[in-house]
């Protein structure tokens, strides 16, 4: 059985269609990237599968593990094993990065009937994880992203997939706005992440991230469809020929 | 296992029969008849074994009150009060008996379990009696002193109160023990004459709460916890007065994080505080009455004047409330900064949900040089509920270099409800400087969503983004019940957003 299969999805904003009828399969330990111009409705897809309200969708199917994903409460999904690293991580004033870390884990813990972790191992777990990514502790004492600088708030994202051990991880231009460094970090605790089990979706509009996260399947969106599907070469026939050839084809 | 059953499992493991109602029941059903007049007023003296000055003081309010009429400016509406339909005098009614916690309302049981109150406060609040005849009293007081010892807790914060010199009783007690402190500082911050509900409080105030520390003396604890379980009977009309006499500290919490329900519609506190030179009070409230039902009835009006003079130089008063229930609230903090150097603070968190209306804020009066006052207030509205800032910072003429800083932010869930705020300010003199802050901002739906998709549920979402909004407060709180409020904060938000 697929991790997630996308059938047919037709998805409106505001009275507006976005997605037309989108298909995507993803099998347990494959890494999809995503690619197309902006406004293709990248975001709106992986706001769908994580179940933001706002969209709604008129046609089609998601099925995780083969279960209705749109039946589910967002929370629901995410303790499923459902992750999204947001293009746009949002701040929290007041709310301490480790107290939200531990709230959000024990929270998708307690939804799964398992049993909270204790401090030390908790403690001990966020600290193997930031230092990995090279994370100082001083960071997780801030507001969640308050103050953040771009890379660190992406690098934040990854800490907590990292944390979350999720089967299902959409990464949303995880590399807008990263250095280089950062971005080979960032991408460095991706990979580490890579398991047999997991399988990853990556947005990107650049084929320099896929040469750090190797993708298994490059598809290409336009216009609310996935126009073209194909191997990791994908991505650099894109880079050296652009979208323009798939504006038809939509 | 859900928290529920796991609390309802908890309790029936209990055997209630360990515990009574930990402290004085008066089970008196003396009750004065219906309305207000000086008969009342006497019969409440009476009552009270009060000397003839009190009774005095007490219808020279009554006097007063009579030619006075309700303020209409607040914010708020509601049902005109009939004042001769109420009850003035009541000796303080048992609550309804029940003989082990498995009779208690299982939604209530869940509250006092995301509190993390013990079932063993549990079984107090909610006054669970002995079966009667089952054991013998002696037996029972020992079985009571072993595991839940309320009343020798009690006695021993008396003791070691006594020890540093602190005098901390009921205010009917101290009036005949203490006449002289009493008669001195009574109505000395808040004139008897002070606004309708003050003036009506004086008349025929219940009961409350009366601490005096001595100079140079820092109270040895947190006047909290004893006042925490003794709280239950203090009434309507309940009437405080704090006095820190020169270079003395204390730190006084009132009210519950408990849910708590009351026969008595009005409520008109009064609090009064008196600080020395050098002397610091640190006032907190946390004030949970019941805010009505789903459709807006029934609920307390919560009608309070709270105000601090600090007399002394260098002296300090510090406000911290955070206030969630209530179906009206109408309350103000205040200091009259009168001595020079002293300094104000106010801390605020006030939330709304369902239909309440809540209009609360304070006053800081700069009356001498160099007087510094800080507020910060948090204003949560959610569900149908207005939620009102009202603040007055003014300096006299004479109050040079007064300093104010105001920060004043509010935050709404949903769009059905109101967040205002009313600053006066006022300077009479030219090196005054006061600085106001003021933000409106809806809860935004990204950082809700942000939080659901990592694994919190809607309403953990929104307790903990509000718990952010309101930190810088909830830090002023004492440690303990820091903890607590925050989770009450998260409680009385729940059905707010859908
Ligand atoms: N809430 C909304 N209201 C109206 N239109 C929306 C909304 N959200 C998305 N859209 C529209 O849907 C289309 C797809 O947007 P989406 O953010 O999914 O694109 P994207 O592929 O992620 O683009 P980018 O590469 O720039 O991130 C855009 O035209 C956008 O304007
Ligand atoms: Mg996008």
């Amino acid at each position: 059985m697929a991790l997630l299969e996308v059938k047919d999805l037709k998805v409106r904003v505001e009275e507006r269609e976005i997605l037309h009828g989108l298909t995507l399969t993803v099998n347990e330990g494959e890494v999809h990237a995503i690619m197309g111009p902006n406004g293709s409705g990248k975001s709106t897809l992986s706001h769908v599968i994580a179940g933001k309200p706002g969209y709604e969708v008129t046609d089609g199917q998601i099925l995780f593990r083969g279960e209705d994903l749109l039946e589910m409460d967002p929370d629901e999904r995410a303790a499923k094993g459902v992750f999204l690293a947001f293009q746009y991580p949002v701040e929290i004033p007041g709310v301490a990065t480790m107290t939200f870390l531990r709230t959000a884990l024990n929270a998708q813990r307690k939804a799964r009937g398992e049993s909270e972790y204790s401090t030390p191992d908790f403690l001990k777990k966020v600290r193997e994880v930031s230092k990995s990514l090279n994370i100082p502790q001083d960071m997780l004492k801030r507001g969640v992203n308050v103050g953040f600088s771009g890379g660190e708030k992406k690098r934040n994202e990854v800490l907590q997939m990292a944390l979350f051990e999720p089967s299902l991880c959409i990464l949303d231009e995880m590399d807008s706005g990263l250095d280089i460094d950062a971005l080979r970090i960032a991408a460095d605790g991706v990979n580490a992440l890579r398991s047999p089990k997991r399988a990853m979706v990556v947005i990107t509009h650049y084929q320099r991230l896929l040469n750090y996260i190797v993708p298994d399947f490059v598809h290409v969106m336009s216009r609310g469809r996935v126009v073209k599907s194909g191997g990791k070469d994908l991505a650099l026939e894109l880079e050296a020929s652009g979208y323009t050839q798939f504006e038809d084809a939509a | 296992m859900p928290a529920v059953q796991e609390t309802v499992e908890r309790v029936k493991r209990i055997d209630v029969d360990q515990y009574r109602y930990g402290f004085e029941t008066l089970i008196d059903s003396e009750k004065a008849p219906k309305g207000l007049s000086e008969e009342i007023v006497k019969f409440i003296s009476q009552k009270k074994n009060e000397p003839a000055w009190m009774l005095q003081w007490r219808l020279e309010a009554y006097r007063r009150w009579l030619t006075m009429t309700e303020p209409t400016w607040a914010r708020v509406d509601y049902p005109k009060i009939d004042f001769q339909d109420l009850y003035y005098y009541a000796a303080p009614k048992p609550k309804k008996t029940v003989t082990s916690l498995d009779e208690i309302d299982p939604e209530i049981l869940k509250t006092y379990e995301k509190l993390g109150i013990p079932l063993r406060e549990v079984a107090m609040l909610e006054g669970v009696e002995p079966k009667p005849g089952e054991q013998d009293p002696a037996q029972r007081k020992i079985a009571v002193d072993a595991v839940f010892d309320s009343v020798s807790v009690a006695t021993t914060f008396k003791a070691e109160l006594k020890k540093a010199g602190v005098i901390f009783m009921p205010i009917s007690e101290a009036i005949r023990e203490h006449p002289e402190l009493v008669q001195k500082y009574l109505g000395s911050v808040v004139p008897t004459s002070d606004n309708f509900y003050a003036t009506l409080n004086s008349a025929v105030f219940s009961d409350g709460s009366f601490v005096y520390v001595p100079p140079g003396v820092r109270c040895p604890m947190e006047l909290s916890t004893y006042f925490r379980i003794n709280e239950r009977n203090t009434g309507q009309f309940e009437r405080t007065l704090i006095i820190a006499d020169k270079g003395s500290y204390v730190s006084y919490l009132e009210g519950c994080t408990a849910p708590q329900r009351d026969e008595n519609q009005l409520h008109a506190a009064v609090v009064e505080l008196v600080a020395h030179d050098d002397a610091e009070i640190k006032y907190s409230t946390v004030q949970n009455w019941y805010p009505g039902n789903s459709e807006g009835k029934g609920g307390i009006y919560n009608f309070v004047t709270k105000r601090g003079d600090c007399r002394g130089a260098n002296s300090k008063i510090s406000w911290t409330q955070v206030e969630t229930g209530s179906a009206i609230t109408w309350k103000y903090p205040s200091c009259i900064l009168r001595g020079d150097n002293s300094r104000g603070e106010f801390y605020s968190i006030a939330i709304s949900n369902g239909f309440q209306q809540v209009d609360s804020g304070t006053k800081m009066i700069h009356l001498g040089k160099n007087t510094s006052s800080r507020i910060i207030s948090k204003g949560i509205a959610a569900g149908k509920s207005q939620n009102t800032y009202r603040g007055l910072v003014t300096a006299h003429r004479k109050a040079t270099g007064a300093r104010n800083f105001t920060a004043c932010d509010s935050l709404l869930i949903g769009d059905k409800c109101g967040a205002h705020t009313v600053p006066y300010i006022e300077a009479k003199n030219s090196s005054a400087t006061f600085e106001h802050e003021a933000t409106t901002s809806k809860i935004s739906e990204d950082v809700l969503f942000y939080c659901i998709q990592r694994g919190l549920s809607q309403e953990e979402a929104v307790g903990l983004v509000v718990n952010g909004f309101v930190k810088d407060v909830l830090q002023q709180l004492p440690m303990e019940f820091a903890v607590e409020a925050q989770k009450l904060i998260s409680i009385s938000l729940e059905g707010s957003v859908g």
